[in-house]
């Protein structure tokens, strides 16, 4: 490892993650658990089944007020966030003047404030963009002192009303205050495992007596960050850095649902001429998922060709999926080979190996949807 | 005497009159997690000593298996192809990845025994 352990960052669980046993990787600027003693495989299925607890808290949280606060946002994402509605939360990205994605985020309605959370390696960037953007109209702060733990799985809901009520009425992609075993944390309903669960934001001396208190309920085990990315792979969504990043637009990417009609219409968002060329013509490539026909795995930067052998494309994350106890992958490809069953061609330790491209994600989403 | 070597790649060969059977090493296994995809070499595939015969790969990452020593592949284990969980479970004895009639034995001097491999482990920790 070329990071040295000793300047990474420490989440305020790095002392349980040490306790239980955690697998430590340098990860962003952070020293973060990759896996618990139970393993990868056993900590994926687990969310599947019951409820993982993960340390998201290396990521980015940050609040934006002022009065003008949605409208100067709008300035710098292509979503509907005036059309945002209290206690809501949405997806969209910060794009950059070519339609790039500068990082993607959630932003929800706190009522007289919006609230953040966006990609820890991005995070410095982005409340340097975020308050060059919005100067003179709204005010950006960073949330240094809170932690992010997120409860994944069928059983969150069943756990997190146990000792939050209220949790229990939220529906997939809504955000309150919820007072929990006594400690004021925002939570949302949403996640990164296409699992129903939650995102919990706490004030950073309340995380570890908050996840001793998840994890003493029967259905939760803690997850580290090797089954955040298996999981948020089967649920085809997208990992800054690897499938998007400052070289692909938001239609290319696929993520055209997060761009409501107005902003189509209307754009008035950095990139937003290339953004509505893309919509109107078609983007020449598009984020497709690939399902290879033999096991061997595809990972990032394997190459796709036709099945001639002419390159078409690039795998941008691949590997096993354990729900689907197989391989799965996602890349571009060429427009004209992105329709859903179009066989092509993985080029895996230099032989070509037969794939087709399929419908994301993977693994049916299970949001609860209200 | 033990005929069981290491080599600095952490692959084990065990070698039995000409033919040797070549696994990865318990320590391997676990640096490397939970496995879920083996590849190995086609019968009769001539390999070269310390280059790629085989790859095993984790949920995380793919790995080469070099082979310690150069021959001939004469047998594989398709129950690793087919569980490639075995890996995790008994690396160093039913979950070997492929056997090779050596070329030259002489090439086997310059591996470790189990002690030396063992200290070397222990001085990666």
């Amino acid at each position: 490892m070329s990071e040295d352990r000793s300047t990474l960052a420490r989440t305020p669980l790095h002392a349980l993650h040490l306790e239980l046993g955690a697998k430590m990787v340098p990860f962003a600027g952070y020293h973060m658990p990759v896996q618990f003693a139970a393993g990868i495989l056993a900590e994926h299925h687990h969310t599947r089944r019951a409820a993982g607890l993960f340390d998201v808290s290396h990521m980015g949280q940050a609040v934006i007020a002022g009065a003008d606060r949605a409208a100067a946002v709008e300035a710098l994402v292509p979503g509907d966030i005036l059309a945002l509605a209290p206690e809501r939360m949405r997806y969209t990205q910060l794009t950059d003047a070519r339609g790039g994605i500068l990082d993607d985020l959630m932003i929800g309605n706190a009522g007289d404030h919006l609230f953040l959370v966006v990609n820890a390696a991005c995070k410095a960037a982005d409340i340097a963009h975020l308050k060059a953007g919005t100067a003179g109209r709204a005010e950006v702060t960073e949330l240094t002192d809170r932690a992010l733990l997120a409860l994944q799985g069928p059983a969150a809901e069943a756990v997190l009303s146990r000792l939050a009520p209220e949790a229990a009425d939220m529906v997939f992609m809504s955000f309150r205050p919820l007072s929990i075993i006594g400690i004021p944390c925002l939570v949302s309903r949403s996640g990164y495992t296409g699992e129903d669960g939650y995102e919990i934001s706490v004030p950073a001396g309340r995380a570890e007596a908050l996840a001793r208190r998840l994890l003493a309920e029967p259905e939760v085990a803690p997850a580290g960050l090797g089954a955040r990315d298996s999981l948020r792979l089967e649920a085809g969504l997208c990992l800054y850095g690897s499938d998007i990043d400052t070289g692909t637009t938001p239609v290319e990417a696929a993520l055209t649902w997060s761009i409501s009609r107005r902003r189509r219409t209307e754009g008035g968002f950095p990139g937003a001429a290339v953004v509505q060329r893309q919509l109107a013509e078609g983007p020449a490539r598009l984020r497709v998922g690939l399902r290879p026909v033999d096991k061997a795995p595809a990972r990032a930067h394997t190459p796709i060709t036709d099945a001639e052998g002419r390159p078409i494309g690039e795998v941008t994350s691949g590997g096993f999926g354990p729900t689907v106890n197989g391989p799965v992958a996602m890349g571009y490809v060429e427009a004209a080979h992105a329709h859903t069953g179009t066989a092509v061609m993985l080029v895996v330790r230099g032989a070509p190996r037969p794939a087709h491209v399929v419908d994301l994600p993977f693994v049916p989403h299970r949001y609860r949807k209200g | 005497m033990s005929n069981t070597y290491f080599t600095t790649e952490h692959e084990w060969i065990d070698v039995d009159g000409d033919i040797g059977t070549v696994g990865i090493t318990d320590h391997a296994q676990h640096a490397l997690g939970d496995v879920v995809f083996v590849e190995l070499p086609a019968l009769g595939k001539r390999v070269a000593k310390a280059t790629e015969a085989a790859v095993v790969e984790s949920v995380k990452a793919a790995s080469e298996v070099f082979s310690p020593v150069s021959g001939d592949i004469v047998a594989v284990n398709d129950a690793i192809v087919e569980q490639p969980g075995l890996v995790n479970e008994a690396a160093e004895t039913t979950a070997w990845f492929f056997k090779l009639r050596l070329a030259d034995p002489a090439e086997l001097t310059g591996l470790m025994d189990r002690a030396a491999y063992d200290e070397f482990v222990k001085g990666l920790e």
